[in-house]
């Protein structure tokens, strides 16, 4: 297991290197460049700004392995955009803020997914099965910043109605603020793990152990919390890791929509403005994160199933 | 009640979370306005890029540095300039000399002193600070030099031979000098504390030092910025507000008008899409002058077909700019693009271009046809060529693109190919010269017709199509070196008439923008040079 774990980090670490050599090469690829501004400035100002971020060298080898040798010990450097900040404490500010709305849409969508496909799995073929998969073939094709701009203006048109504030419209600060970005951002995710769980559901009830306990008269509710629901959930914990990392990173138009300042936002923002070292901190921590993710769903299989661990 | 079955428990369990959390939310504290504690509150469309007023260039930033900051002079809100820092002035031919007001003070109780200018306008041209803006202080004695690095920093023409007594020497004659230094890059900075934040001014509220209406109580980076009545600040009785919060960052226009809607914020800009549902509303649209003034540049350079004079007339004979802003453009508010100057500019006595009329543009499709014919022979061209205009990746900006492609089509069988970038890589493609024209546009600095009237002077670096006409250069020349206000009306005239006859650039449109605000907030001003909007000096009256 030591050996597996340590041959599974290192592989992350080629990926991580992996993913920041094509963003630093696409990036430069790109025309323009972070200093260019509507103004145009005069040469002495440019190479002056140019020598301030290191733009001055050759991008290749030399501003390529003084950003490796940077990241290697965690340092991104200054911002283009925010331009007296460290991207290190852009990251440090806007991530928690994205992991925050990101958990509580997790567990929304993981909630909600597992208990709505369980029930259509009960149901199924009846009308609230049939409800409920329409609303999850919406819920999966409609994008993200329609059910935003739909969830806003729901917002707005409740408040107005009940006179008094329901949930704020924007902004971030309290849980109230989080509840209705979170809804929207996890709505995608319920969707998808509704179907999950319904087909899992519907594979685990007509298990043998299922007649086994029903003929053992084991209660219906019985069945359905203790051997139903628990097998048929295992799927859906797969796919959770991945899911959690797509969530806590995609949130770009829920941010922007409801003024969260989360990472996502700082991210799409930086690819516009050309933020050469947010792009690259952002991408980095990132990646980072989505490969600490599947490392760890990797190594719980391990623990869980050995033959992962010899293939 | 419906039968829920058994995952019907959890499921209203789940519900009941939602609502328990939603239900104790205290609405009445954040709304637009609060009467009570002069508290108004506003989005801000990002994050203030550069709070240090030698480097800052945006809008939002010198939006924020305007209410907390305050220059030698500034400009009410009828757009005349006022006393500042500076309680009376004096412009020269050679120079200027501004008498500093004795109760002048930072937020720390410290006076501003002519010290503080000197030190600050001294930074800007540093050619080390690199402030992007370091251009605006040409004219002041060895600003240039300095720049490029060729002069120390100590002989930048400005001094303070008295504490409350400010000296400028010009290199050339600066007849707008009073109405520049209003201008964020002019601000003054304090030599001590600067120095003692070593680099990290302006980071964050405790990095920075305020001589405005207001100071910046608090800095939540991308979420929140709160600005608080400063009560060192020397007209403090005259500022209403004891608040200014913007609770919310986002460039979200639908996001502004749901928090307008919900009585969260007290103004919110419309665009063609937000409009239509303020009009739902019945609320009261606002319309004013942005400022800037917006034109098709032609590609100058060597070798381009648009270097073509009867090409160039071709094209503009075919536009026709009342159609463009009425229904191209689609939100009202836009005036016809006449000029390279708007029409808001003054001159001399009256307004500019009612001293220096433009001629009303012509649209004539078969005299247009006549000169793409004679510009096919001189180029040698069998069939009208293909052009290339390139364009920002904005809904607006596409959509003028695609009209001006069908019209050139239309008017005379050319092919428009359409080069869509986002901003920088168009930027990029404009410093290059890789366009025939380019759908472009112009704010003010400064509130003087110069600060479009250079713009396509051979040497303006902004001067992307890279036109040059030296004798466009010598009006311009004779605009930036004269005193009378009469020889420099005339100086813009010539200006006007050159780049038209030549047809330099085809103006498209003055943009205007259209908002909606809070009945209850008076005395917010619109400008066309930062800090817009202005509420400095707002006050409320219950509706």
């Amino acid at each position: 297991m030591g050996r597996y774990a340590i041959k599974r980090v290192f592989q992350g670490l080629i990926t991580i290197w992996f993913i920041a050599t094509a963003t630093f090469a696409a990036m430069h690829a790109v025309p323009g460049d972070p200093l260019s501004n509507e103004k145009a400035t005069t040469e002495a100002i440019r190479k002056n700004l140019e020598a301030r971020y290191g733009l001055d060298r050759p991008v290749f080898p030399d501003q390529y392995f003084i950003f490796l040798g940077n990241m290697a010990k965690g340092d991104f450097g200054l911002s283009f955009t925010q331009q007296n900040r460290r991207v290190n404490d852009i990251i440090l500010d806007a991530f928690p803020v994205s992991a925050q709305l990101g958990v509580l849409a997790i567990a929304f969508a993981a909630l909600g997914g597992v208990l709505l496909g369980a029930f259509t799995a009960l149901k199924r073929n009846r009308w609230p099965d049939v409800t409920v998969m329409l609303a999850v073939i919406l819920g999966i094709s409609v994008p993200s910043f329609v059910f935003a701009a739909l969830g806003q203006l729901a917002l707005v048109n409740a408040n107005d109605a009940l006179g008094f504030t329901l949930l704020p419209v924007a902004g971030w600060g309290e849980l109230s603020h989080m509840v209705m970005p979170a809804v929207v951002l996890g709505l995608s995710t319920l969707a998808f793990l509704t179907r999950l769980m319904r087909s899992s559901m519907l594979e685990v009830l007509t298990a043998d152990y299922i007649r086994t306990a029903r003929a053992k008269g084991v209660s219906e509710g019985g069945i359905f919390w203790r051997h139903a629901l628990r097998n048929a959930s295992l799927p859906v914990i797969t796919v959770l890791g991945p899911a959690i990392a797509a969530i806590t990173t995609g949130g770009f138009v829920v941010e922007l929509v409801f003024a969260i300042p989360g990472l996502g936002r700082a991210f799409v923002e930086a690819v516009q403005q050309l933020d050469y070292t947010l792009i690259m901190g952002t991408t980095v921590f990132y990646g980072s994160f989505l490969v600490f993710m599947v490392i760890v769903v990797d190594l719980i299989y391990g623990l869980i199933d050995p033959r992962v661990r010899l293939a | 009640m419906m039968r829920l079955g058994p995952a019907g428990r959890p499921l209203a369990l789940l519900l009941g979370c939602l609502l328990a959390v939603a239900a104790p939310f205290s609405g009445a504290a954040n709304n637009a306005v609060d009467f009570e504690g002069r508290v108004i509150r506003m989005v801000l469309p990002q994050e203030p890029p550069q709070l240090d007023s030698s480097k800052a260039t945006d809008q939002v930033s010198t939006r924020v540095l305007g209410h907390v900051m305050e220059a030698l002079t500034r400009f009410d809100g009828q757009g005349r300039l006022v006393p500042g820092v500076a309680e009376r002035w004096e412009i020269r031919r050679d120079g200027a000399t501004f008498w500093l007001r004795k109760d002048a003070r930072w937020n720390d109780g410290s006076p501003v002193t002519a010290e503080d200018f000197v030190f600050s306008w001294r930074h800007a041209v540093d050619p080390k600070t690199a402030s992007e803006y370091a251009f605006i202080l040409q004219g002041i004695e060895n600003a240039e030099e300095i720049s490029q690095g060729e002069a120390p920093i100590t002989s930048l023409g400005v001094s303070a031979p008295e504490p409350r007594r400010l000296e400028v020497r010009f290199s050339r004659a600066l007849a707008y000098f009073d109405k520049l230094v209003a201008f964020a890059t002019f601000y003054p900075l304090k030599e001590s504390f600067y120095r003692a934040r070593d680099g990290r001014y302006g980071a964050d509220a405790e990095d920075m030092l305020f001589n405005g209406p207001f100071f910046i109580e608090r800095w939540d980076h991308g979420a929140r910025l709160e600005m608080a009545k400063n009560p060192h600040y020397w007209d403090r009785d005259n500022i209403y507000l004891n608040r200014i919060e913007f609770p919310y960052i986002t460039s979200d226009t639908n996001a502004s008008l749901n928090l307008f809607k919900d009585n969260r914020i007290i103004l919110a800009g419309l665009d063609s899409e937000t409009m239509e549902n303020a009009l739902e509303q019945r609320w009261r649209i606002e319309r004013f002058d942005d400022g800037s003034a917006w034109y098709i540049e032609f590609n100058h350079r060597e070798g381009r077909l648009t270097r073509n004079w009867h090409l160039r007339r071709a094209l503009a004979l075919s536009f026709d700019t009342y159609e463009f802003i009425n229904r191209v453009i689609g939100t009202p508010g836009n005036l016809p693009g006449l000029s390279l100057f708007p029409s808001y500019l003054q001159g001399a006595k009256r307004r500019l271009l009612q001293e220096i009329p433009p001629p009303e543009p012509v649209t004539d499709w078969t005299l247009a046809r006549e000169h793409l014919d004679k510009a096919m022979a001189q180029l040698g061209l069998r069939e009208p060529p293909e052009l290339v205009l390139l364009t920002g990746n904005s809904p607006t900006a596409n959509k003028q693109a695609e009209f001006l492609q069908t019209l050139w089509k239309d008017a005379l069988g050319l092919t428009v190919r359409i080069d869509r970038q986002i901003f920088k890589q168009r930027l990029a493609k404009m410093t290059a010269g890789e366009f025939d024209l380019v759908a472009a546009g112009w704010g003010p600095d400064y509130l003087d017709p110069l600060t479009f009237g250079d713009l396509f002077a051979s040497w303006n670096l902004n001067n992307r199509g890279r036109y040059d006409n030296p004798k466009l250069d010598a009006c311009v020349r004779k605009a930036q070196n004269s005193v009378d206000a009469g020889a420099r009306v005339q100086a813009f005239g010539c200006i006007q008439s050159i780049l038209l006859e030549d047809h330099a650039i085809i103006p498209t449109y003055e943009r205007g923008q259209i908002y909606v605000i809070h009945p209850a907030v008076k005395g917010a001003i619109r400008r066309q040079t930062s800090p817009d909007p202005d509420l400095a000096r707002a006050w409320l009256e219950q509706p």
